[in-house]
């Protein structure tokens, strides 16, 4: 947390995107989170994505609810459309804003407590529902804004800041959406770019409801010994289940794996997702198999992250529902509202 | 590669680009923070002890500072450091009571400096604190040296010269005017116990081309041309000049000649223009005075009519560089060019010259007549002998003679002590955290995004008018606080704790030049490939430090950290600190470390 804004100076020699950005052009406004907060390092990872598949900042809409994890839209992609709804309604304006203009990409950021507890009946719906999204709650396991208290996500039998122990059950986001229908399913962590980079530019270019549940730290109420969301807990409990690379129609393809290592998923738009096998036995196309393996592994304590599911076959709201191609504002207000003649010739046919 | 060792006194003076660069090692950014604070006397004080001649070198020094100043690797200019020290000077209060006072009671021993330019007064004065009795012999009328008689007062004033040399004489030093010593042999007759050699290099090269000797009336050394206009011997010059040269006095020479009469004033070089030996802005300077510059001529012939000189005859060449990279002149094979002139003035180069210095009585010269000496000591084959300034090594510049000044002085110091030489007192550094609070640092970490700016000066037609009226104003309170704000304070270092790190990220996150990576460790060849921005200045280090709960490594690129302390702000845990290095260079006097 800093009050000074960035210095722009730039040296001469900084990397840019196809489109002449450079990384710094897809950032926002100053961060006023805590230091070390991972929600922070979830936003570069989001600028990382958008330099690296040189997304034009004006084809983003970028829309949150209410917590820490809700106010981050203000600190990357700030020359991009936002919208900063009311706590837990991320999902439902954001399915209104897609249903109104399927043309631009569609990016919610929530929390655990927006998504889990306030909005979870709002989240269920936007994925059953498969709204073409980015879905990716920041999940630190504490309300952080109303200093620390156990949100629905935190693991039973962790304990608080201040030594209670957790006596709830946990929501799992991520058995949620596989249950639900979501396409595209992954989770990962705060302080893995490696790992987050790619599956952020996977469901920034997935067709179909894409969700990522990123377990996020919160320094300040969450980052202590007996929490399970610290960065010393899931840096010793992280078992990834495979490797994401993205790779654009315009990429060479220049790395190679031995046979059976790596499975390659070709996507709606052309782009392909390669996946280095890590764990032996896990198939992300299976999605039985994926909440079986999920609860398994969940019981020995592991937390699986890794792309845990994806149907690059999938379709969206829009197919679902035959809507038009074209963004409603472009449509032009005879087409839109084409009079009370046709309105009559409708109702008469269907008397 | 090896974890960095930040203990290494020589890791974090290096990040200090300027400080670096500078031969006295000036500790430039703590004088411009004191600048921006309206403290001129501290500012002052800061250089006076470093290099001796603030005010002086605030006008005329060849500032290896600036080309290495980090603003210039992330914005288009360096930060005017030079001009931010002529501020200091400026606008000081007096200083008489912050100076050193010579002790009443002398040690007994007596030194001899020949020549008083400013190597013999650093001696002087570095050793005069010390209570040796110095006396300091010249064969002019003033003390100043070569930066009285060969830079023009136009660019720096009497005044000044008087004023710093002043504070030297105040040191109980004897300062022997017009005495020239005639001869070695005798003066170590005198039974001093120690001498230092200042003299310079006093001898203009000449250009022994056809027609020289017939046209010598209106052909001139420019060293010594300089020195006649300095003391006023010389008033005025034909209205057409040529400059043979391409240096700093080549410089001068053309200035001066377009304030004496010439009207048509131009500079002849043989190189190219990027090559010339003049710094930058001093070709700035002469081309604002409408002084062209011609390249690639190289002079052949004085044309004269019965002795009196018509013009010179150049021939054209091109730069060819052989497989070492050498440079070879080759004529070009195109029709010659006469120029038509009433003065030429010969600035191609100084040479050192010792006719006083007997060459039986044990100390050795080289083949290109140059003393042979230790590099680090500055002693000579004459154990009591020592050299300096540009008669140790040949023509540099004045900050490098006040450089070797120290070092001889320590030498000499040690000399009189009985102590050995290559033992050498070193320089102590001092680290301290700039933390006052959450986000309060004791520096102004805020990055200035403005340009650098230009110093104010005379109108041409004022400036031309009168050879001794100061061309440049120098920056006023205002000015000069809002360059020393484009200052990056890269003395404050970025110091790194890795047990207390908990990799967060938050860090490489904010950091505005995205020189802060965590990977797995490497070659520098590959870790280089492998930072977050590309790292392309292999004289820049590398931070590396090990000891990561996750066995990965974090690499700072040095090279393009602004010093914002954004990473310190940023991080949890304190692993990121934001600590203040200031370095004691050694003076005559501190003792070695014992082994």
């Amino acid at each position: 947390m800093t009050y000074l804004a960035k210095p722009r100076l730039l040296t001469a020699d900084a990397p840019r995107n196809a489109l002449g950005y450079t990384r710094r052009d897809y950032e926002g406004a100053i961060s006023t989170l805590c230091a070390g907060c991972g929600h922070d390092s979830i936003s570069a990872a989001i600028v990382q994505a958008c330099f690296d598949l040189d997304i034009e900042p004006h084809r983003v809409a970028k829309l949150s609810g209410i917590g820490c994890s809700s106010k981050t839209p203000d600190y990357f992609l700030g020359n991009s459309h936002g919208f900063n709804s009311v706590h837990g309604r991320m999902p439902s304006v954001l399915t209104g804003a897609a249903l109104a203009n399927r043309n631009l990409i569609y990016l919610g950021v929530s929390g655990d407590g927006d998504s889990a507890s306030i909005g979870i009946g709002q989240f269920a719906h936007a994925m059953r529902r498969g709204v073409n999204m980015t879905y990716i709650v920041e999940n630190n396991g504490v309300y952080g804004l109303t200093k620390g208290q156990f949100s629905a996500t935190a693991d039973k039998g962790s304990k608080s800041k201040r030594g209670v122990v957790n006596s709830d059950s946990p929501i799992d986001l991520v058995t949620l959406a596989l249950q639900l229908g979501a396409s595209y399913v992954g989770r990962s962590f705060s302080g893995d770019k490696e790992q987050l980079v790619p599956l952020i530019k996977g469901a920034l270019r997935h067709n179909g409801p894409a969700f990522i549940d990123v377990i996020s730290p919160c320094v300040t109420f969450n980052n202590h010994a007996g929490s399970t969301k610290s960065y010393d807990y899931v840096r010793e409990h992280n078992e990834a289940v495979n490797r994401v690379e993205v790779i654009l129609p315009r990429d060479k393809i220049e790395t190679s794996y031995p046979p059976g290592s790596l499975r390659r998923v070709v996507q709606h738009d052309g782009s392909i997702l390669h996946l280095r096998k890590l764990a032996e036995d896990y198939d992300p196309s299976d999605r039985i198999g994926a909440i079986n393996y999920l609860q398994g592994r969940q019981a020995l304590g592991e937390i699986v992250t890794g792309l845990l599911y994806v149907d690059s076959s999938a379709l969206d709201m829009h197919s679902h529902l035959n809507t038009v191609e074209k963004p409603l504002n472009q449509l032009g207000d005879a087409y839109l509202c084409p009079g009370s003649k046709v309105l009559e010739a409708l109702n008469t046919s269907l008397r | 590669m090896k974890p960095t060792d930040t203990n290494a006194p020589d890791y974090f003076h290096k990040v200090v680009d300027c400080q670096w660069a500078c031969p006295a090692h000036t500790p430039v950014p703590e004088y411009i923070r004191q600048i921006a604070a309206g403290q001129f006397a501290e500012a002052y004080m800061i250089n006076w002890r470093s290099n001796v001649f603030p005010g002086i070198l605030g006008r005329v020094c060849d500032r290896p500072c600036e080309p290495a100043c980090r603003r210039g690797r992330v914005d288009k200019e360096p930060v005017a450091i030079c001009r931010l020290k002529r501020v200091a000077a400026d606008y000081k209060e007096d200083i008489h009571e912050r100076l050193p006072v010579a002790p009443k009671q002398k040690n007994g021993k007596r030194i001899a400096c020949v020549g008083a330019g400013p190597a013999s007064l650093t001696v002087a004065r570095d050793l005069a604190v010390l209570g040796y009795e110095v006396t300091v012999f010249d064969d002019g009328k003033t003390a100043g040296g070569m930066m009285r008689s060969q830079i023009p007062k136009f660019r720096l004033p009497d005044s000044v010269i008087d004023e710093e040399c002043g504070y030297i004489e105040g040191l109980d030093v004897a300062i022997f005017q017009n005495r020239w010593i005639a001869s070695l042999r005798d003066l170590l007759a005198e039974d001093w116990d120690a001498v230092f050699v200042g003299t310079g290099a006093p001898r203009g090269r000449d250009a022994d081309l056809a027609g020289r000797r017939e046209s010598s009336a209106h052909i001139h050394v420019g060293i010594e041309w300089l020195a006649n206009v300095a003391f006023g011997h010389v008033s005025e010059i034909g209205r057409r000049v040529i400059v043979l040269g391409g240096g700093n006095t080549a410089m001068d020479c053309c200035r001066s000649a377009r304030r004496l009469g010439g009207e048509d004033v131009r500079v002849v070089v043989r190189s190219g223009f990027d090559e010339m030996k003049a710094s930058p802005w001093e070709k700035e300077d002469a081309m604002h005075e409408g002084i062209p510059i011609h390249n690639f001529l190289m002079h052949k012939e004085f044309l004269h009519d019965n002795g009196r000189l018509t013009g010179v005859r150049f021939e054209k060449v091109r730069a060819e560089y052989d497989e070492k990279g050498r440079r070879n002149l080759v004529p070009t094979g195109e029709p010659d060019i006469v120029m038509e002139c009433d003065d030429v003035l010969i600035a191609i180069g100084q040479e050192n010259a010792f006719p006083w210095i007997e060459r039986d009585i044990g100390l050795e010269f080289d083949k290109w007549g140059l003393p042979v000496l230790d590099p680090v000591t500055l002693q000579s084959t004459l154990p009591r002998v020592f050299f300096g300034g540009d008669a140790a090594f040949g023509p540099k510049n004045i900050i490098t003679a006040v450089a070797q000044g120290h070092e001889a002085a320590i030498s000499i110091d040690r000399f009189c002590r009985g102590r050995p030489l290559d033992k050498r007192p070193p320089a102590t550094v001092n680290l301290v955290s700039q933390k006052m609070g959450i986000h309060e640092w004791s520096y102004d970490n805020q990055i200035s995004e403005e340009a650098r700016r230009k110093v104010p000066v005379k109108s041409l037609e004022e400036a031309l008018s009168n050879i001794k009226a100061e061309f440049e104003l120098g920056f006023d309170p205002r000015l000069a606080c809002a360059e020393t704000e484009r200052c990056l304070n890269c003395d404050v270092q970025t110091v790194f704790t890795p047990k207390l790190c908990i990799e967060c990220d938050g860090c490489v996150d904010i950091c505005p030049t995205e020189c802060i990576t965590f990977t797995a460790n490497g070659e520098e060849d590959d870790l280089r490939t492998r930072l977050k921005a590309p790292s392309r200045n292999p004289d820049q280090a590398l931070y590396v430090a090990d000891g990561l709960k996750t066995q990965r490594v974090m690499v700072k690129d040095e090279n393009v950290c602004l010093h914002c302390g954004m990473c310190a702000e940023r991080c949890p845990t304190g692993a990121w600190d934001m600590q203040k290095f200031y370095l004691n260079t050694a003076l005559a006097g501190a003792e070695a470390p014992r082994t």
